[in-house]
C-alpha cells in the first residue's frame, strides 16, 4: 500500500516548556529520568551515610550512650535498607536510565511513561518507608528482616509494616524498569549493533535485569507471607503451627544472593568503560567478559544458603552450597585480571575516574578474598554474625559498587551536564574516601575474628574490640567529609565545571559522539555501527558531533518526541496510597484501610486506563 | 550504503532490532517474572504438603485427637476438574477470539463462518467462561470456611488460599483486560492491525491457564 510520494514529515502539535518543576514532573526523556534517579540516590546515600555516622558515634567507644537499642536496630536496619535500596540500586538505574539508550544508538526506552513512572514510585517508595522516623517506628528487624523475629509475636509495632510495605512499593519500581531495559536492549539497537559489539556496561545492565526478573518476585512472595502472617494471621511462619523455621531465610536468600549481584554487576560495567578509555586501548578480552557476566548471574541463583551455613541444613547441602560458593569467585576473579591486563602496556591518564576504577580493582578484591574465606562452611562459623562480615561486605558494596559508581559519576557528569567535575576536588574527595573506607572496614575484619558480634548496641570495654572500633569509627568520619567534599565539587561544577565538549575523554563509544548535554533527540540521525569502538576505529556511519556545528530542534530534524505527561506521576502516587492503607490494618482502622485501598486502587486503575488509551506521540 | 533506518524515520518510526514489537517482547519478560512468582508460591505449597498440625486435610482424612470431629478430606477433585475445564475452554476462546480479530477482513458467507470469525463473541466467552471458573473458586473457597478450613487454620489452608487466591486475582485481572477488549470492539472495531494487542491479552490468558494446570497437578491431583 505505498504511496509514491513522500509521507510529510511529523510535526509535533505540542512544545513543551523545558524548564520549570512541571517539567520535571512530567518528563518521559530517560536522560531526565536518570538525573532524578541521581539526584534522589544520591540524597539517600547521604541519609544511610547520616545514619551510619550515629551508627559510629554509638559504637566508638565502649558502653555507649548515645542512643537506645532499639533505636539503634532501627538506625542499622535502615541504613542497609537505605543504602541497597534508595542508593545502590537507583544510582544504578541512574546510569542504566542515562546511558542505554545512548549506548545503543537509541532515542530513548521501550516505554518512556513506564520509565517515569518507575522514578516516581522508587522516590515514593523511599518517602513512605522513611516517614517511618517521623512517627518513631522505623523498620527495625535488620535489612533481612528474619521471621519470626518480624512476626506480630515479636514485632508488634508498625516497623515491620512499613518495612515490608516499602520493599514491595520498591520492587514495582524495579521490576517495571527491568521489563523496560530488557526490551529496549533486546529491540532498540542501532543498525550494526550487534549484541557482541555492545558497551560492556550495557552488557553488564541488560544481566542485571534478568536478575531483577527473577529475583525479586521471590521476595515479593516472602514478604505476602509475612504481611498476610502479621495482618491475617496465616501460619507461613508459625512454629506452633508446624511452620519451617526456615522459610523466609531460604525465600529471601534466593534473592538476597542475585541481589547482591544485581549492586556490582553495574559497576563492573562502568569499570568497563572507564578503563579502557584511560587506558587508549580496548577492553582485554571482551568476549570472556561477557560470558563471565553471565556466569556469575548463573551462578548467583546457585549459592544463597552460604548466608545460612550456621543454621544446621547438614553436611550434603553445606559442602554443596561451599563448592557453589568458590565457583563463582573464578568468573569474578577473572574481570579482574582481564581489567590490569586492559591497563598494562596502555598509556595510563590518572584521571579521578580512572582512580575509582582502579580504586574498585583493589578494594573489591580484598572484599573478594574475605568472600572467599566466608565460602568454607567450618571457617564460616566462626566468622558469621560477626564484624568480619560486615568488613567483607563493605568491602564489596563500597569498595565495590560505590567505587565504580563514583567513577562513573566522574566520566560521565561532563556527558550529562556538559561540565567537568573538578579534578582537584575530585582527586580530594577520592583519597580521603579511599583512606577514610579502610580506616572504617579494615579493623573490622580483625574486631570480627576477635568475637565481635553484628547488630549489637554496645560493647563492654577489655574485649579486645576497643582500638579497632575506635579507628573505624575516626575513619567514618573522614568517608563522611570526604562525601561532602563530592557533592561540593557537583553543585559548583553545575555552573564552574570546564566546558566538557562532546567527548573529553577521547573514549570510543556512540554516547561520545553526540553535544554534552545530548539534545532531547539524542541522535541526529541514528547511525549504523561496525566496530565495538565506533569513534575510535571510525567505521561505520556514525556523525561525530563537533562544537561549533548548529544543535537543530527535533521539530526542525521530523523526529518525533513523546508528549510529556503527569500521569505515571499519578498512577505511582495513587498506588502508594493504596499501598499505605494496608497500614491502617494494622491499626485496626478498617474504614480508613478501605478508603485508602480502595479509593486509592480505583484512582490508580482509572488513571491507569487514561495513560495506557493516550499515544505516546 | 544509506541508512535504511533513515527512510523510516520520515514516517516517524524506527523498526525494531528483531521485527518483533516491544509489547511483545516485554510480555515475554513480564511471563518470566511471573513464572517465578508462582514457582515460590508452589514451592512453599509443595513444602508444607503433610506439615499440618491441624485439619481439615486436602486428601487425608482427619479423625480425632488431631480434629475434633472426623473431618473428610476437603478437596473436591471432581468439580475442580469441571472448573478446570471451563478455564481450559476459555483458552479455546481466546484462540478463536485472536484468529477471528486476524481475519477480520475476510469475508464471511456462512453463519458457521460468522459465528467462529466474531472476534465480540469470542472475547465474550473468554471472559464468560473466566468469570464462570472465578465463581467455582468463589464457590470452593465459600465451601472451604463453612467446612473448617480458612487462611488461617493450618499450613495447609494458609499456603492454599494464598497461591489459588493469588492466580484467581491474577485470572481477575485478565477478565478485565478481556472486556476492555470487548469494549475496544464495540467502540471502533478490532481490526487486523489490532491483533498485537489482542495476542498480547492471549499470551497472558494462556499462561494464567497453564499456572492453573500446575497448580491442579500439584494440588488436587498428586496425593
Amino acid at each position: 500500500m505505498a504511496t509514491t510520494a513522500a509521507a510529510p514529515p511529523y510535526v509535533s502539535t505540542h512544545e513543551p516548556s523545558n524548564t520549570g518543576i512541571w517539567s520535571w514532573l512530567t518528563t518521559v526523556d530517560h536522560k531526565r529520568i536518570g538525573a532524578l534517579y541521581l539526584v534522589t540516590a544520591l540524597t539517600f546515600f547521604m541519609i544511610g551515610g547520616f545514619e551510619a555516622e550515629i551508627i559510629r558515634a554509638q559504637l566508638m567507644h565502649p558502653n555507649g550512650t548515645l542512643v537506645s537499642a532499639d533505636t539503634y536496630n532501627q538506625l542499622f536496619t535502615m541504613h542497609g535498607t537505605t543504602m541497597i535500596f534508595l542508593a545502590v540500586m537507583p544510582l544504578s538505574a541512574a546510569f542504566f536510565n542515562f546511558l542505554i539508550p545512548l549506548q545503543i544508538g537509541a532515542r530513548d526506552v521501550a516505554f518512556p511513561r513506564l520509565n517515569a513512572f518507575s522514578y516516581w514510585v522508587y522516590l515514593f517508595g523511599g518517602l513512605f518507608i522513611n516517614a517511618s522516623w517521623l512517627i518513631g517506628a522505623a523498620p527495625n528487624g535488620g535489612w533481612f528482616g528474619y521471621a519470626p523475629l518480624t512476626t506480630m509475636q515479636f514485632n508488634p509495632g508498625l516497623n515491620i509494616d512499613f518495612w515490608v510495605i516499602g520493599l514491595q512499593i520498591l520492587g514495582v519500581s524495579s521490576l517495571a524498569a527491568a521489563f523496560n531495559f530488557i526490551t529496549t536492549i533486546i529491540n532498540m539497537r542501532a543498525p550494526g549493533m550487534q549484541l557482541m559489539r555492545m558497551p560492556m556496561f550495557t552488557w553488564m545492565a541488560f544481566i542485571t535485569q534478568f536478575l531483577l526478573i527473577l529475583a525479586f518476585p521471590v521476595i515479593t512472595v516472602a514478604l505476602i507471607f509475612l504481611q498476610f502472617d502479621r495482618f491475617f494471621g496465616t501460619q507461613f511462619y508459625e512454629l506452633a503451627a508446624g511452620a519451617d523455621p526456615l522459610l523466609w531465610q531460604h525465600l529471601f536468600w534466593i534473592f538476597g544472593h542475585p541481589e547482591v549481584y544485581i549492586l556490582i554487576l553495574p559497576a563492573f560495567g562502568l569499570v568497563s568503560e572507564v578503563l579502557p578509555t584511560f587506558s587508549g586501548k580496548p577492553l582485554f578480552g571482551y568476549p570472556v567478559m561477557v560470558y563471565s557476566g553471565m556466569l556469575i548471574a548463573f551462578l548467583g541463583f546457585g549459592v544463597w544458603a552460604h548466608h545460612m551455613f550456621a543454621v544446621g541444613l547438614g553436611p550434603i547441602a553445606d559442602s554443596v552450597f561451599g563448592v557453589t560458593t568458590l565457583l563463582i569467585g573464578i568468573p569474578t576473579g577473572v574481570k579482574i585480571f582481564n581489567w590490569i591486563f586492559t591497563m598494562w602496556g596502555g598509556n595510563v591518564r590518572f584521571t579521578v575516574a580512572a582512580k575509582f576504577a582502579i580504586g574498585l580493582l583493589a578494594l573489591f578484591t580484598i572484599g573478594g578474598i574475605s568472600g572467599v574465606m566466608h565460602a568454607s562452611p567450618p571457617a564460616d562459623l566462626q566468622q558469621t554474625d560477626s564484624y568480619f562480615v560486615v568488613a567483607h561486605f563493605h568491602y564489596v558494596l563500597f569498595g565495590g559498587s560505590m567505587m565504580g559508581i563514583f567513577a562513573g559519576i566522574y566520566y560521565y557528569y561532563p556527558k550529562i551536564t556538559g561540565r567537568l567535575l573538578s579534578e582537584k576536588l575530585g582527586n580530594w574527595h577520592f583519597w580521603l574516601t579511599f583512606v577514610g573506607m579502610n580506616l572504617t572496614f579494615f579493623p573490622m575484619h580483625f574486631s570480627g575474628l576477635a568475637g565481635m558480634p553484628r547488630r549489637i548496641y554496645r560493647y563492654d570495654a577489655g574485649q579486645g574490640f576497643d582500638m579497632y572500633n575506635l579507628i573505624s569509627s575516626y575513619g567514618a568520619y573522614l568517608l563522611g567529609f570526604a562525601t561532602l567534599i563530592f557533592i561540593w565539587n557537583a553543585l559548583r561544577s553545575r555552573k564552574h565545571g570546564a566546558v566538557a565538549g562532546h567527548n573529553p575523554w577521547n573514549a570510543p563509544s556512540l554516547e561520545w559522539s553526540i553535544p554534552s548535554p545530548p539534545p532531547d533527540y539524542n541522535f541526529a540521525t541514528i547511525p549504523t555501527v561496525t566496530s565495538r569502538y565506533p569513534l575510535w576505529d571510525h567505521k561505520g556511519d556514525v556523525h561525530e558531533f563537533h562544537e561549533g556545528e548548529p544543535i537543530k530542534t527535533a521539530r526542525e530534524l521530523g523526529i518525533p518526541m513523546p508528549f510529556p505527561t503527569i500521569k505515571p506521576f499519578f498512577v505511582a502516587l495513587f498506588m502508594t496510597l493504596m499501598f499505605t492503607g494496608l497500614l491502617f490494618i494494622h491499626k485496626h482502622n478498617m474504614p480508613l484501610a478501605y478508603t485508602f485501598i480502595f479509593g486509592g486502587a480505583a484512582a490508580m486503575v482509572t488513571s491507569l486506563y487514561s495513560w495506557l488509551l493516550s499515544p505516546l506521540e | 550504503m544509506a541508512n535504511p533506518a533513515a527512510a523510516v524515520e520520515h514516517h516517524g518510526h524506527t523498526p525494531t532490532t528483531t521485527g518483533l514489537d516491544h509489547r511483545k517482547v516485554a510480555i515475554w519478560a513480564f511471563i518470566g517474572s511471573e513464572c517465578m512468582l508462582f514457582a515460590s508460591l508452589i514451592s512453599t505449597y509443595l513444602i508444607y504438603k503433610g506439615r499440618s498440625v491441624v485439619g481439615p486435610f486436602p486428601h487425608e482424612v482427619c479423625s480425632p485427637p488431631v480434629c475434633d470431629t472426623v473431618m473428610k478430606p476437603i478437596l473436591n477433585i471432581p468439580v475442580t476438574s469441571a472448573s478446570t475445564f471451563v478455564l481450559l475452554m476459555s483458552s479455546l476462546a481466546m484462540v478463536l477470539a485472536l484468529a477471528a480479530v486476524e481475519n477480520a477482513d475476510q469475508p464471511k458467507h456462512t453463519l458457521g463462518e460468522r459465528i467462529l470469525g466474531s472476534s465480540k463473541l469470542w472475547l465474550f466467552m473468554t471472559a464468560l467462561l473466566g468469570t464462570t471458573f472465578l465463581g467455582f473458586q468463589a464457590f470452593e473457597f465459600t465451601s472451604f470456611v463453612h467446612e473448617g478450613l480458612t487462611i488461617r487454620t493450618n499450613l495447609f489452608g494458609s499456603s492454599f488460599f494464598t497461591l489459588t487466591g493469588f492466580h484467581g486475582a491474577h485470572v481477575t485481572a485478565g477478565v478485565l483486560w478481556l472486556l476492555t477488549l470487548l469494549a475496544i470492539d464495540f467502540k471502533r472495531g478490532l481490526k487486523p492491525k489490532d491483533a498485537l494487542i489482542v495476542d498480547i491479552a492471549a499470551l497472558y490468558w494462556h499462561f494464567v491457564d497453564v499456572v492453573w494446570i500446575a497448580i491442579f497437578t500439584l494440588v488436587y491431583l498428586i496425593h
